[in-house]
């Protein structure tokens, strides 16, 4: 009875925070296994075709990428809004898929060249021209292992 | 000299959780989650070194899948073929399991695990678009006839082996591809139909 304490200033136990580092490295590792890098900055949006066949994509140092969409929003009054190509990390025409390939495959080692895989990120509404011409400039240098990239359909 | 005893200050390592979460940012915005995946196929070599572009193939060894620009399907003459029946229709044609004289040819082939037997050799899927087709559409399709060759092959490689094909050793797999070889060519786009 009588026990409350007068000044009301109760002093708070101070929280633990010694394994906060711990923690926090150990969702940095996580992150670090399963995310790879990104290697361009998008600049045209697309969404992939849903499809039932899927294969991994082995080897992310073989892979080069394309891809096909229309420009994000930020580009679109300079750049329109039908479907380009990106090559990097900047809009390119059809008739620069042949030189890139070629700069993509100097860049690799020479063992690993008849490995070279190009893959294809295209929107699901783009028109086959764009996509036919790619497919032309890129039998003509002979990267002839492609894939579609996709997402798996329920 | 008296040895004096002197206590190592801790460090102070309240800053440590700031450092790790600095890393932790800039993994998460360098990086991306996205695992890839995708229809694999493989591209026909330029034309000029292909021998001759107008090999006569009979006409019960190809199987015609045209897509036009409205993305309707057109099988063997057949208009608006449903996608759905794409790879049921190759899968018969590819097999041809009761020689049927509209549909592939067999040949005699030696095949190791297999020994003699009649394979559809000289069969091709030609898929033709337009260039107003949508990607969606054409690659629906080349899905479809793929998932027709990996069915075929999982029935072969379950009868021959007991076992699914990707459960297979390379030299049985080897076997099953040249029993069921992929082919599917992809002409040149034409413009039908009106512009």
């Amino acid at each position: 009875m009588g026990k409350f304490s007068k000044n009301g200033k109760r002093g708070m136990p101070e929280l633990n925070t010694s394994s906060l580092p711990d923690l926090i490295f150990t969702m940095l590792f996580f992150f670090m296994i399963v995310t790879t890098m990104r290697e361009v900055t998008l600049k045209v949006q697309f969404k992939v075709p849903q499809v039932t066949e899927l294969e991994k994509l082995e080897k992310k140092s073989l892979v080069s990428f394309i891809y096909i969409g229309k420009p994000m929003q930020e580009f679109q009054k300079k750049m329109g809004t039908t479907d380009r190509i990106q090559l990097n990390d900047k809009f390119a025409e059809s008739n620069e898929v042949q030189d890139y390939i070629y700069q993509e495959r100097e860049n690799m080692k020479e063992e690993d060249k008849p490995f070279m895989t190009v893959s294809l990120k295209i929107d699901s509404k783009t028109k086959m021209g764009i996509v036919q011409e790619v497919k032309q400039a890129l039998r003509q240098a002979y990267a002839l292992k492609i894939n579609y990239s996709a997402t798996q359909r329920m | 000299m008296a040895k004096k005893k002197r206590s190592v200050p801790g460090i102070n390592s309240s800053s440590t959780a700031d450092i790790a979460f600095m890393l932790l940012i800039f993994f998460l915005i360098t990086t991306s989650m996205d695992t890839d995946r995708g229809l694999a196929r493989r591209l026909p070599p330029p034309p000029e070194n292909e021998q001759h572009d107008d090999i006569i193939l009979k006409e019960r060894n190809i199987l015609q899948v045209k897509l036009n620009k409205e993305d309707q399907l057109m099988v063997n003459g057949e208009v608006g073929f449903d996608i759905k029946q794409l790879k049921d229709k190759a899968k018969e044609f590819i097999a041809n399991p009761n020689n049927d004289e509209n549909m592939p040819e067999k040949h005699k082939k030696t095949l190791p695990f297999f020994g003699d037997v009649m394979i559809t050799e000289k069969h091709v899927i030609s898929v033709q678009n337009d260039v107003g087709t949508s990607y969606d559409i054409y690659l629906q399709v080349q899905n479809e006839l793929v998932a027709a060759y990996n069915e075929l092959r999982n029935e072969l490689a379950q009868s021959q082996f007991g076992k699914s094909f990707a459960e297979c050793s390379d030299d049985e797999k080897e076997a099953i591809i040249d029993y069921y070889p992929q082919k599917i060519s992809e002409a040149e786009p034409k413009k039908y139909g009106g512009k």
